[in-house]
């Protein structure tokens, strides 16, 4: 593959502006390749994250032209096929430096929306027999392979609009636990999830599920959330 | 009542005044459309729904229903698109929401009783 990317890189905190860099085009490179190519050749100042490169370990997500991506499984050739690339730190959360983002709210809105799994049994009891075909695991199974790498959380309108909003990516945990028959917290996470910053601020619009690298449907988690939260309250448990 | 739950419930009731709405606005919509076939006139309408009890309950209905789901709406776009505090949303919705009571419930009686109902 021949000639040069036009590179548009995010330089600074909060107040910080584009920096322009050409980066020479290769086969097969992913975003994550160019910015790597831009710390390692042109500016080695540049702050950023990744860990596995495979799509496992959700730490380098940005914002790809304009939309939130994990830059380790995306191919240049796929987003900038003007030779263009904009490249700034994910959406809906502080800018530390460059590209690397305060990711402290993302995590601690999983814990307040009850992301901690609470056994009921100990370990003097045999395994809990689920059957995969069983219903709530199968709900739980469409939910489970989060990475944790906040590109729902960025991509959705009412996090932006809404600073308290648990946003999806911890609904979706949480809504996982609901399913999970062995956990013992169920009361206490749907209340967790259950007033104006939970689940029932979701206007469906699905911005998290277009986005999801992993596929996931954290709308469909959320909608779950929000009918398992009505029948609570309407049977006076909540 | 915990604020959870009064939270969902707002949510709930403003689905299920949305049901109540679904069916007024389709009713109503049919109604102006078979209304203005030939022309639109005052005592056409006065005529037609002037003193009828049956109009009078549809209407009522069709503004408490209103009156209940825009506010909590309203309560919605306020908190998402400004930085007012948690108590002037509640309160300005709940305005709004009367306002929308009392001027509905108004109009559906006055036309009612054009109709010497
Ligand atoms: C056919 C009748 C109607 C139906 C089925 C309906 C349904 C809905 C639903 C489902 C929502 C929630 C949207 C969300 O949370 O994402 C909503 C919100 C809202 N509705 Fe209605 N509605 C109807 C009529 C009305 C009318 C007549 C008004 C005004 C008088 C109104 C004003 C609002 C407002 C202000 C919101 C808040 C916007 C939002 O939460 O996204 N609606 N409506
Ligand atoms: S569907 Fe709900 S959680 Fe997902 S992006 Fe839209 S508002 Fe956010
Ligand atoms: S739900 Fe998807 S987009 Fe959101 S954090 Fe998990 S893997 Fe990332
Ligand atoms: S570097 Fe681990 S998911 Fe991209």
């Amino acid at each position: 593959m021949q000639g040069t990317l036009s590179v548009s890189v995010w330089r600074g905190g909060e107040a910080g502006s584009f920096q322009s860099y050409e980066v020479p085009r290769r086969g097969n490179q992913t975003v994550l390749d160019v910015v790597t190519y831009v710390q390692r050749k042109l500016d080695g100042s540049l702050s950023y994250r990744f860990a596995c490169r495979v799509g496992m370990c959700g730490s380098c997500a940005m914002m790809v032209n304009g939309r939130p991506r994990w830059t380790c499984r995306t191919r240049v050739s796929r987003v900038a096929s003007s030779g263009k690339l904009t490249i700034a730190p994910l959406r809906n959360l502080p800018v530390i430096k460059d590209l690397t983002v305060d990711m402290t709210d993302f995590f601690d809105k999983w814990a307040k929306a009850g992301g901690v799994f609470k056994p009921t049994a100990t370990r003097a009891e045999d395994f809990a027999a689920i059957r995969p075909t069983d219903s709530k695991r199968r709900h739980a199974d469409a939910g489970i392979e989060c990475i944790g790498c906040g590109i729902c959380y960025a991509a959705c309108d009412v996090v932006a609009w809404k600073p308290g909003y648990l946003g999806p990516a911890a609904l979706n945990r949480a809504w996982t636990l609901v399913n999970d028959t062995r956990d013992g917290n169920g009361a206490a996470r749907l209340r967790a999830v259950a007033g104006d910053d939970g689940c029932l601020a979701c206007h469906s619009q699905q911005g998290c599920q277009e986005h999801c690298p992993k596929h996931l449907n954290p709308t469909a988690a959320i909608a779950g959330l929000k009918r398992a939260v009505a029948v609570a309250a309407l049977k006076g448990r909540l | 009542m915990s604020a959870e739950k009064l939270q969902t419930c707002l949510w709930l009731v403003q689905r299920i005044s949305a049901s109540v709405l679904a069916v007024a606005v389709a009713v109503h919509l049919i109604t102006i459309i078979a209304a203005v076939q030939g022309g639109l006139t005052a005592a056409e309408i006065i005529a037609r729904v002037g003193g009828n009890g049956a109009w009078a309950a549809f209407y009522g209905v069709f503004v408490v229903a209103a009156a209940v789901h825009a506010p909590i709406g309203v309560r919605t776009v306020l908190q998402e698109m400004t930085p007012l505090p948690n108590f002037f949303v509640n309160a300005l919705s709940a305005l709004f929401g009367i306002g929308l009571l009392i001027m509905g419930l108004d109009a559906v009686s006055i036309l009612y009783r054009l109709g010497g109902g």
